[in-house]
């Protein structure tokens, strides 16, 4: 039996999608077998993100509808084994499932997979309702702006109220460089206010820019930063301790010739 | 116009970081209440509870609210006396 766990945020574009295919390929390369579904009705993005877009068939809403059957919406992922992703519908919009459908859904799902990661629409509307329906766990992410911690705060809240309680949180586009200088909130800034577990903190990275060109997630970049946060994350899903990412940027060229002639420590 | 000219002077050394802290603080307490009214419900049932110790309150008649403004929010509680128990008699004191 399997363990469902939803990834939201309240505020759209904070990493949701990104998160969600990095962890998921993370968990299918440590060996677990794993699938993502897309709950963004309408704005499908998991596939692009996972290079998938050319396979689709069918798609969630399919499936709920009973167009098809689960195994044929499926698609697996060539290149990892244990991969798999179930698309959202793009021509649909978010009512086209139900919360009860999607708890019936998930618990298919639960049955032949490990894990169940479930890509949640922004908002606190029907999309995201859905996207709880059938969750166990649930990982909030945001990113160190006011406007992104508040919707963070709201959405733990309506999370406990579905009794999906302490959430775990991500961390992302941290910048350690603005955070030194006082221009960013911090870690520990942010773990104060919401008062959640940190599961992970993962830097500002352009290496997610290029993977998400080439549809490939960063986890599998040895040298990307955000990649090396996104694989201890995974392993503290399965339940190992890893500590946590010194974020301490390189130096840079000023600094350190400041110190070689004395100008500073 | 000062403002900026203070921050040119890098006087203002006020970090956006604590600003935004600061901010999200008072939102916060904000989007909280409004968006728990049950708290309100278990406060005033515990405040019931807590007063009755030492005094006869008329709680239907009490109300609890929050005051909203800019810069802060107030907890304001109307509770009406019926009785005060003579000092003597506060079996807390007393016990
Ligand atoms: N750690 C990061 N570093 C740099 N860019 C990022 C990072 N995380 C996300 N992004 C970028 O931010 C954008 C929004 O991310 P996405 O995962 O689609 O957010 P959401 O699903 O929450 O709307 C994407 O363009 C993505 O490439
Ligand atoms: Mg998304």
């Amino acid at each position: 039996m399997g363990e469902v766990i939803v990834i939201t945020s309240g505020k759209g574009g904070v990493g949701k999608t990104t998160t969600t295919a990095n962890i998921g390929t993370g968990l299918a390369t440590m060996g677990y077998k794993v699938v993502l579904v897309d709950t963004d009705i309408g704005l499908r993005n998991l596939d692009v993100v996972l290079g998938l877009e050319n396979r689709i068939v069918y798609d969630i809403v399919d499936v709920t509808k009973g167009n098809c059957k689960l195994r044929q919406a499926l698609i697996k992922d060539k290149r990892f084994e244990g991969l798999h992703l179930l698309p959202a519908a793009q021509t649909k919009d978010k009512t086209a499932v139900s919360p009860e459908e999607m708890k019936a859904l998930c618990a298919e799902l639960k049955r032949d997979f490990d894990y169940v990661i479930i890509d949640c629409p922004a908002g606190i509307e029907q999309g995201f309702k859905n996207a709880i329906a059938g969750a166990e766990k649930a990982i909030v992410v945001t990113t160190p702006e006011v406007s992104a911690v508040r919707d963070a705060d709201r959405i733990i809240g309506l999370l406990e109220a579905a009794e999906l309680y302490q959430p775990k949180l991500i961390i992302n586009r941290l910048r350690p460089k603005m955070v030194k200088r006082g221009d960013m909130m911090s870690i520990e800034d942010i773990i104060d206010i919401l008062a959640v577990e940190l599961i992970g903190v993962v830097p500002e990275d352009e290496y997610i820019v290029v993977s998400t060109n080439r549809g490939e997630p960063a986890i599998l970049d040895p040298n990307s930063r955000a990649g090396q946060a996104y694989r201890n994350i995974a392993r503290r899903i399965t339940g190992e301790e890893v500590p946590f990412l010194n974020l301490e940027e390189e130096e840079g060229f000023m600094s350190k010739l400041k110190k070689i002639i004395g100008l500073s420590r | 116009m000062l403002d900026f000219l203070l921050k040119i002077f890098g006087r203002d050394t006020e970090s956006s970081k604590n600003v935004a802290k600061e901010r999200l603080r008072l939102v916060l307490v904000h989007d909280r209440t409004s968006v728990s009214p049950q708290i309100l419900e278990a406060l005033k049932e515990d405040l019931i509870k807590v007063i009755s110790d030492y005094m006869e309150i008329d709680e239907d008649a009490l109300e609890v609210t929050f005051d909203r403004s800019e810069k802060s929010v107030a907890l304001v509680a109307s509770i009406p006396i019926k009785k005060v128990k003579r000092t003597a008699a506060v079996s807390k004191t007393v016990s």
